[in-house]
């Protein structure tokens, strides 16, 4: 809590100091020109904005000289005063006051403990027609207290009403300020260098492939060099950019306490992880939605005192905004521990609405249910308040996170709460994304939208697709999932028969998952998001265009307009309910989709797909040692790498120039990665554990393929390297 | 006195002010845009920047042009983008007098009607001046039926 106030003290320093300076040059302009309306509000919004802190960061004795100094600037600007140099000096004497107050908060030293009376009856006595102009300013020096040399630091002038002008510039050298470590740059600058970075991602990105096809290897190693500058520039460049979330979040206390005051409830708002970055741009548009979001939990999630005693919960509600980053995304959730959303009500009001039929929303699962309030003109407020219950309200939040290509989901259990999950990309111009190919053309699917890729060889990928009605579907993992080849969706040529591979992608789109089809699957790229003219901008299948490696264009694909155009409108399927299970140890009968591999040699290992977030080829270079072990640099984070050989056969890690294979495994917000000798297969068995006593991180022996084959037991793997990623899971839950 | 950069489809003479175009290229790839009208053909990487390629056979209902004959591309600035109208050949740089001037006869079929200004008597033929802004807006069907301005 400390490191807030101090970060918030830190910015209220910075912008004081930048308005202070303006305000003793605005002083000056106004002298010459005392009518100048325009600057007067100028230096009055300067003052108030500087008492309205104090009154917020609880410094009395500043509130109290600023006030003073508002209230005649208020009376000049309504034109009671005329501005004179006695009333000048006046009030830079009380700017000076202010100044010194400042560098004694920037000294740790608190306030100060100045006495201001002289300034402050200055300050009273403006405009009094017997005020002396020249006599009354030697008092308005204000007096420096012997007994604090500190304040002796920077130099009173000693005559204010001829200062005036030089004050600002004869500030004497002293310890660095806030303001001389850091540097304001105009936005735009940083947006043009941020659209720079794209480009010269995109040329890099073509030099690599170039790089890929040469022999030479003076070019090889300069494109890799120019690889990982380029990487650690558009890092650099998307640091620039980052602002933590707090920064909104600094401003919620104030309005849940308005909001929860004017429902009539008790509320304490809890902010976990208010030093996630974003990108400025994210965070521009994430204030709306959230504020909406806020309100709505506490209106409709929060209970009003008496019914929370009622059902035994503390009188006080909790509110809890939540930040992290999660695979390239920030998730943000917002938690109540209110009533949840109750479905019947939900259900009832969105026929009685008209939004959906009575015989659909009689066939809806609860979680279809809970996602209706996302439609546009659902409220289930009984009465309307001033906070909502006017029928603007989650659809807008649907709206404007979709907008910059994030994705609303809602958790709620009767009578515990309701959890408003937000995924947000961490910056919106450049993004990873999976580039396939369809009728000949590639296409980039954004990887916020990608969840899995499966693969149909052989005999299997004849039988794996079935029709209903003509429509086809795909069994994934005992789930019916649609599928839309991709080629007749866009009016493409077909792959031509003899192929006997179906590459299906599977995708989310708002809060229904479907398949799509392609013809091939190339790679991961991140990818600069050109838009399309204006004569395209009616083709909602296509989010925008981007420059591929070899020059080429490849339109990006629009997951959700995609959906819409092909008519996915039924079979959503709650994603919880197709993740597979988990292994437990012990004799068990199950089929299991399981990830073969190959370590050290001729050992064969099995992992659980389910455990895989992604498959990754490492350039040995990459390799970086820190804390005693080995780990690379990972889309953004740092991956600490197990050896699975050293680790199962008790052999070195091998030194090779060859690219490393590694399994990375997420669990909860930590990933490890596994080095392994290389990817063999994805097979679906039934798993039959054989006991097998080891200490080494084998959960036993299955049969895979009519072969032994050793299972990994990755979380006592786990367990064993990484104890963090336990207690820290451990400690959320 | 107005400088126009002319250039032929079929047997057609048209031109567009010269202070629109941006630069003139060879046939360049192209990736093409599914399910967009017929007349977009797609889109190019001009130095970073997406562009969409203008079929103007297809805007004006021209048959298309055969495969062994590869379109230039006018590359003109407009408005609010870039757009690159794919054309038959590149005429020259036409300084042209107000003189010549006419409203476009009243017998130009609708399609031209929508985006042709006005027509210049050259010597041996008739140039169509084209207005840049009205090319490239979209049609809103493939066959503009009674679409007249």
């Amino acid at each position: 809590m400390a490191s807030e106030d101090d970060e918030i003290m830190r910015e209220f320093l910075l912008e004081s100091r930048d308005n202070l300076a303006q305000l003793d040059r605005d002083f000056v302009t106004l002298e010459q020109n005392p009518r100048d309306h325009a600057v007067l509000s100028r230096i009055f919004r300067c003052i108030h904005t500087i008492k309205g802190t104090c009154g917020f960061l609880n410094l009395p004795s500043l509130e109290r000289l600023t006030h003073s100094g508002e209230t005649q600037l208020s009376r000049l600007r309504d034109g009671e005063l005329l501005l004179d140099g006695h009333a000048t000096s006046t009030l830079l004497a009380m700017a000076d006051g202010v100044r010194r107050v400042l560098d004694s908060l920037e000294r740790g030293a608190g306030e100060g403990g100045e006495d201001f009376s002289p300034i402050l009856a200055e300050l009273s006595k403006i405009g009094q027609a017997t005020a002396p102009a020249k006599a009354a300013s030697v008092p308005a020096a204000p007096p420096v207290a012997s007994h604090r040399p500190p304040a002796s630091l920077r130099p009173v002038p000693a005559q204010p009403a001829e200062s005036a002008a030089e004050a600002p510039v004869e500030a004497a050298p002293r310890a660095l300020n806030v303001g001389d470590t850091t540097v304001r740059v105009d936005v735009a600058l940083l947006d043009r260098i941020m659209n720079l970075v794209g480009e010269l991602v995109l040329a890099r990105n073509q030099i690599l492939k170039f790089g890929t096809k040469s022999v030479d290897s003076g070019l090889v190693a300069a494109s890799q060099r120019l690889n990982l500058l380029t990487t650690e520039i558009q890092a650099g460049v998307m640091k620039t950019r980052m602002q933590p979330i707090g920064n909104v979040w600094n401003r919620f206390p104030r309005v849940v306490r308005d909001v929860a005051a004017a429902c009539g409830k008790k509320v304490n708002l809890e902010l976990e992880g208010a030093d996630t970055e974003l990108d400025r741009s994210v965070i521009e548009a994430i204030w709306e939605p959230l504020i909406h979001a806020v309100r709505n939990a506490i209106d409709h999630g929060i209970e009003p005192p008496e019914r929370r005693q009622l059902a035994g919960k503390s009188a006080v509600g909790r509110l809890l905004l939540r930040a992290y980053h999660e695979g390239g995304q920030v998730n943000i959730e917002v938690s109540d521990d209110g009533a949840g959303v109750n479905l019947e009500k939900v259900r009832a009001r969105s026929v009685e609405r008209g939004l959906v039929s009575a015989e659909r929303a009689a066939r809806m699962n609860d979680r279809e249910v809970a996602h209706l309030i996302f439609l546009p003109g659902f409220s289930t407020a009984d009465s309307v308040t001033t906070m909502s219950g006017r029928g603007v309200g989650m659809d807008v939040v649907k709206t404007n996170i979709e907008e910059i290509g994030g994705t609303v989901d809602i958790a709620s259990r009767s009578g515990f709460g309701t959890t408003l999950k937000i995924k947000i990309p961490l910056t919106l111009a450049i993004i990873p994304a999976l580039i396939v190919t369809s009728g000949g053309e590639r296409f980039a699917i954004p990887q916020v939208n990608l969840l899995e890729l499966v693969r149909l060889e052989g005999a299997s990928s004849r039988r794996g697709i079935e029709t209903l009605h003509g429509a086809p579907l795909y069994r994934l993992r005992g789930n019916l999932l649609p599928l839309v080849f991709l080629n007749e969706a866009l009016e493409l040529p077909g792959p031509g028969a003899g192929t006997d591979v179906v590459n299906i992608v599977v995708l989310q789109a708002d809060d229904r998952q479907f398949g799509i089809v392609v013809d091939g699957i190339e790679d991961t790229e991140e990818i600069v998001v050109k838009p399309l003219g204006k004569e395209l901008k009616a083709l909602n299948v296509f989010a925008g265009a981007t420059i591929m490696g070899d020059g080429g264009v490849a339109l990006i694909l629009d997951v959700l307009g995609l959906a819409q155009h092909t008519g996915m409108v039924s079979a959503t399927r709650e994603r919880a309910a197709i993740e597979p299970v988990t292994v437990a140890t012990g004799e068990r009968e199950a089929r299991e989709r399981l990830l073969l591999f190959r370590v050290g040699g001729a050992s064969r290992v099995a992992m659980p797909l389910a455990k895989v977030a992604r498959i990754e080829e490492v350039a040995p270079e990459r390799l970086e040692r820190a804390a005693g072990r080995d780990v690379v640099q990972y889309r953004g984070t740092i991956l600490p790498l197990i050896w699975l050989e050293q680790e199962l056969l008790g052999e070195p890690p091998l030194t090779s120039a060859e690219p490393l294979v590694v399994i990375v495994c997420a669990e909860g917000e930590r990933s490890v990665g596994l080095v392994v000798e290389e990817i063999l297969d994805v097979v679906e068995e039934v798993v039959n554990v054989q006991s097998h006593a080891s200490e080494r991180a084998i959960l036993g022996l299955v049969s895979v393929q009519g072969r032994v084959t050793e299972l990994l037991d990755v979380p006592a793997l786990l367990r064993r390297h990484e104890p963090s990623i336990f207690t820290r899971k451990g400690a959320a839950a | 006195m107005r400088q126009v950069c002319s250039f032929v489809l079929g047997d057609l003479v048209f031109g567009v002010e010269v202070l629109k175009v941006q630069e003139v290229l060879r046939a360049q790839p192209m990736t093409r845009v599914p399910l967009a009208s017929s007349m977009v053909r797609g889109l190019i990487n001009l130095r970073g920047r997406i562009v969409t390629a203008v079929d103007v056979r297809a805007r004006f209902g021209l048959p298309p042009l055969t495969a062994d004959h590869a379109p230039m591309n006018v590359v003109l600035s407009s408005g609010d983008g870039v757009v690159s109208l794919l054309v038959d050949e590149i005429g020259d740089v036409l300084t042209l007098d107000e003189a010549d001037f006419e409203r476009p006869p009243a017998t130009l079929p609708p399609v031209f009607r929508d985006v042709v200004v006005g027509v210049y008597k050259l010597e041996r033929s008739l140039l169509l001046m084209l207005d840049v802004e009205r090319i490239v807006t979209p049609e809103q069907s493939p066959s503009p039926v009674g679409n007249a301005a």
